[in-house]
C-alpha cells in the first residue's frame, strides 16, 4: 500500500513528527485560504514528480489558484495528477535524509540516513551515508540515536530534534507496518526547526488486514488489476499482447520469460496459486480475456492443481464469452491427459514443454499459423 | 541422506484440521513422513487420517514426541502458532502460510534463532528428502533419490525443474524451498552451506528470481566456500522494474534486485545459468 504525500503526512503528524502547514485541493477555485508563499505538489504515487513540472512555487493566491489549474490533470508517470497539496515554504538551511526499510539480508529493520539530503539515497557516497540496524526484538537505542547526530554532523539542538523524529519514524515504521518509511528532505530551517519536507509511506500489503482504516485508498492499479484485486486474484498488466496464465509466481515469471527470449511480450502476468475450483479458474480467466490480449499462453504444472480443473474452467469461460482468441495450452501433471482432452474439443494450441509453447504464442500472434 | 530432514523427524501438523492440512497430512504420509500429531485448538481428541490431534504443540511434544513442525494455519494466526511450536521444543520448523505480515517474521526469525530452532519458509512450498520424508505440498511423484540438493525461492517453478531433472535420470538428496518472502528463516547462502557440508550432496541446484540480493549473496558464497558444481535458473528476466510479481519478495526497487545483476553473479562466480527452467537439467547432467 503506497500512500500520497498529505496522507502520509497526516499519519507522520499523528504520530508526532512536525510537518509544514498545508491544504489539499482537487479544483483551483476551491483554494481559499493557502499559506504563502506556498509550494503546489501534485499528489501522485511515483516519484520524479519535480522533474515532470508537478511541484511549482507560487506567491499569491491567485498565483496558486492558476499553478493548481496546471498541475491538475496533468501525467507524471503515467498517471493522472487529481489532487495538489500547497504547502507553507520553508526557510531552507539544510536538508537532510532519514529512512527505514527492512534488510532482508539481515532480517533487520534498516535506519538510514545523510546530510546530503534531497537527492536520491542511492545516489549518495556510501561513505556519506549512515546506516544502522535495529533489532526488532528490541527497537532502537539511544545510542543509536547519538551516533546519527554525530554521523551527520549536526548541532546539539538540531541533532536532538532529528532524534526525537528518527524515534517517531521508527514507532511508525514498525505500528503501521511499514516497509518504508521515508523523510526526504528532511528540512533544517534558518531557525533551525527541523521539519518533513517531504513524507513516503509504503505499507505491506501482507498486514492489510491489520489496517482497515486504509482499505479505500487509491493505489496505483489499473481498473483491472484494482478489481482482480478486489476478487483476490494475482494479475498484472505489463506492455505486452500476449497474456500468461500460470500457477505459481516464479512459475509465471518464468513463462514471461520464455516468451520474451522468443521475441514476444507478456501483455498479462496471471498467477492462477493453488486452486481446484474450476470456478476460480473461470473468473480470473474472464478477467485475462477483459485485457484484450492477442494471444493467450495457459502454463499449468498440476501437483494441488489438478490439471483437468484448471481446462474445465478455461473452457467455461471462453464458452460463454464467446472468445475467439487463439489460446497456447501447455499442461503437466496431475490429470494431464484428461485436460488435454477437454482443451483439445475447444480447438486449443497444445505445446509440451514451455519452451515450445512460447515459440508457438510468439508465431500465433504474427499470424503465421 | 540429506539435509535438514530424514526419516527420524517426527511430525506435527499445525493446522491439520483445515482443508489443506488435511490433504497434505494424507500426502506426506504417502511420501514415508511420520507424521506423529496434529494440533487444532479446539478439536483435541479427534483424529485425522489416524493421526491425533491436540489442543497444543506442547501435548503433542509431550505425548508423541513431535520434534518438527509444519504450518497450514492462516497468516493472522501463524505467529502465534510459530512461537507456540519453538517454546514446546521444536527444532525444525516449516511455515507454508503465505501473506504473514513483514514485521511479524522480523520478530519470530531472530527468536527462533535464539532458541535453535531451524525455520524454513514462510510463503514456501517446503522441504523434501526423497526416500526419507517430507514436510511440505509438493506433489510426491516428481522425486526420485539422487545426488542434487536444491534450493528454491519458489514452489511450482521447483516443481517443473525437479521433475525435469527426476526425468534426466538426475535425483535428489534433499529439495528446500526457502520461500518468495523477503524475511525468511533458512536464506540461500545458509542452505548452500548445509548442501556443502552434506556428504551425499555431490551438485547444487539454485532457482532464484529477482528481488533482493540474495542471488549476488549466494554468487558470493559460492566463489569462496563451495566446492560442488553449481548450476542456477532466474525467473523475472522480463519482468518490469516497481512491480511485484506475485511473490512479495519479487520487485525491482531503486535499480536492485534486477535479473541481470543476478545472472552477472552467478556468470562471475562460475556457476551456469539456465535460459529455460527445464534446461536446469541439462547444465547439471554436465557437471
Amino acid at each position: 500500500m503506497k500512500f500520497l504525500e498529505y496522507k502520509a503526512k497526516e499519519i507522520f503528524a499523528r504520530y508526532g513528527i512536525p510537518i509544514p502547514r498545508g491544504i489539499l485541493a482537487s479544483r483551483p477555485e476551491d483554494i481559499v485560504d493557502p499559506p504563502l508563499p506556498c509550494m503546489v505538489k501534485a499528489q501522485v504515487l511515483v516519484g520524479g514528480r519535480g522533474k515532470a513540472g508537478g511541484i511549482r512555487p507560487a506567491e499569491t493566491l491567485e498565483e496558486a489558484r492558476r499553478v493548481t489549474g496546471q498541475i491538475l490533470g496533468m501525467e507524471i508517470g503515467g498517471y493522472r495528477v487529481k489532487q495538489v497539496y500547497l504547502e507553507e515554504r520553508l526557510p531552507i538551511a539544510k536538508e537532510l535524509y532519514l529512512g527505514l526499510t527492512i534488510d532482508r539480508s539481515a532480517r533487520e529493520p534498516l535506519l538510514m540516513a545523510t546530510a546530503m539530503g534531497g537527492m536520491e539515497v542511492e545516489q549518495v557516497p556510501r561513505d556519506r551515508l549512515f546506516m544502522e540496524h535495529v533489532p526488532a526484538m528490541i527497537g532502537i537505542q539511544p545510542y543509536v540515536l547519538r551516533s546519527l547526530g554525530a554521523a551527520l554532523g549536526l548541532a546539539k539542538e538540531t541533532a536532538d530534534q532529528v532524534a526525537a523524529i528518527a524515534r517517531k519514524a521508527y514507532e511508525i515504521f514498525r505500528k503501521e507496518d511499514a516497509e518504508l518509511v521515508e523523510i526526504n528532505p528532511l528540512v533544517v530551517t534558518s531557525e533551525a526547526k527541523v521539519i518533513a519536507g517531504d513524507a513516503k509511506l509504503v505499507i505491506d500489503d501482507n498486514a492489510e488486514y491489520r489496517h482497515p482504516e486504509y482499505a479505500n485508498l487509491d493505489q496505483d492499479r489499473t481498473s483491472l488489476e484494482q478489481e482482480a484485486h478486489d476478487k483476490g486474484i494475482v494479475f498484472i498488466q505489463l506492455d505486452g499482447d500476449i497474456g500468461v496464465i500460470a500457477n505459481g509466481a516464479g512459475l509465471t515469471m518464468a513463462t514471461l520469460d520464455a516468451l520474451s527470449l522468443k521475441g514476444g511480450k507478456g501483455g498479462v502476468f496471471l498467477d492462477l496459486g493453488g486452486t481446484d475450483d474450476p470456478a476460480k479458474v473461470k473468473q480470473a480467466f474472464e478477467l485475462l480475456l477483459k485485457a484484450h490480449p492477442a494471444v493467450i499462453l495457459v502454463n499449468i504444472f498440476g501437483g494441488i492443481t489438478k490439471a483437468d480443473t484448471v481446462a474445465t474452467g478455461v473452457k467455461q469461460a471462453i464458452d460463454e464469452m464467446h472468445a475467439h482468441i487463439p489460446v497456447v495450452a501447455r499442461i503437466k501433471g496431475v490429470n494431464e491427459a484428461a485436460a488435454k482432452d477437454i482443451l483439445r474439443s475447444i480447438g486449443m494450441h497444445a505445446a509440451e514443454t514451455i519452451e515450445e509453447a512460447a515459440e508457438l504464442a510468439v508465431k500465433l500472434k504474427a499470424g503465421g499459423i | 541422506m540429506a539435509v535438514l530432514l530424514t526419516k527420524k523427524a517426527r511430525v506435527v501438523v499445525q493446522g491439520i484440521t483445515g482443508h489443506q492440512g488435511q490433504f497434505h497430512t494424507r500426502a506426506m504420509r504417502d511420501f514415508g513422513t511420520k507424521v506423529v500429531a496434529g494440533v487444532t485448538p479446539g478439536k483435541a481428541g479427534t483424529k485425522i487420517e489416524g493421526v491425533p490431534v491436540f489442543d497444543r504443540v506442547r501435548d503433542a511434544v509431550v505425548w508423541r514426541k513431535a520434534n518438527a513442525s509444519i504450518l497450514f494455519v492462516p497468516a493472522p494466526y501463524a505467529k502465534d502458532a510459530a512461537v507456540e511450536a519453538i517454546e514446546a521444543g521444536i527444532k525444525l520448523l516449516v511455515i507454508i502460510t503465505e501473506r504473514i505480515p513483514f514485521h511479524e517474521a522480523l520478530d519470530l526469525m531472530p527468536f527462533a534463532r535464539s532458541k535453535g530452532v531451524t525455520v524454513i519458509g514462510p510463503n514456501c512450498p517446503g522441504l523434501a528428502s526423497p526416500g526419507q520424508a517430507k514436510m511440505g505440498i509438493m506433489p510426491n511423484l516428481i522425486f526420485k533419490e539422487g545426488d542434487a540438493g536444491v534450493i528454491s525461492r519458489s514452489g511450482t517453478l521447483t516443481y517443473e525443474i525437479v521433475n525435469a531433472m527426476t526425468q534426466g535420470g538426475l535425483g535428489q538428496t534433499t529439495c528446500i524451498g526457502i520461500g518468495g518472502d523477503p524475511v525468511i528463516g533458512t536464506n540461500m547462502v545458509e542452505a548452500l552451506a548445509l548442501f556443502q557440508k552434506d556428504r551425499a550432496t555431490k551438485r547444487i541446484v539454485l532457482v532464484g528470481e529477482i528481488g533482493g540480493t540474495a542471488e549476488e549473496e549466494a554468487a558470493d558464497f559460492i566463489q569462496r566456500k563451495v566446492t560442488k558444481p553449481v548450476v542456477a535458473y532466474v525467473a523475472g528476466r522480463s519482468a518490469p522494474p516497481g512491480k511485484r510479481m506475485g511473490h512479495a519478495g519479487a520487485i525491482i526497487q531503486a535499480g536492485k534486485g534486477t535479473a541481470e545483476s543476478k545472472m552477472k553473479a552467478f556468470a562471475e562466480a562460475g556457476v551456469p545459468v539456465a535460459q529455460f527452467p527445464t534446461d536446469v537439467a541439462t547444465l547439471l547432467a554436465a557437471t
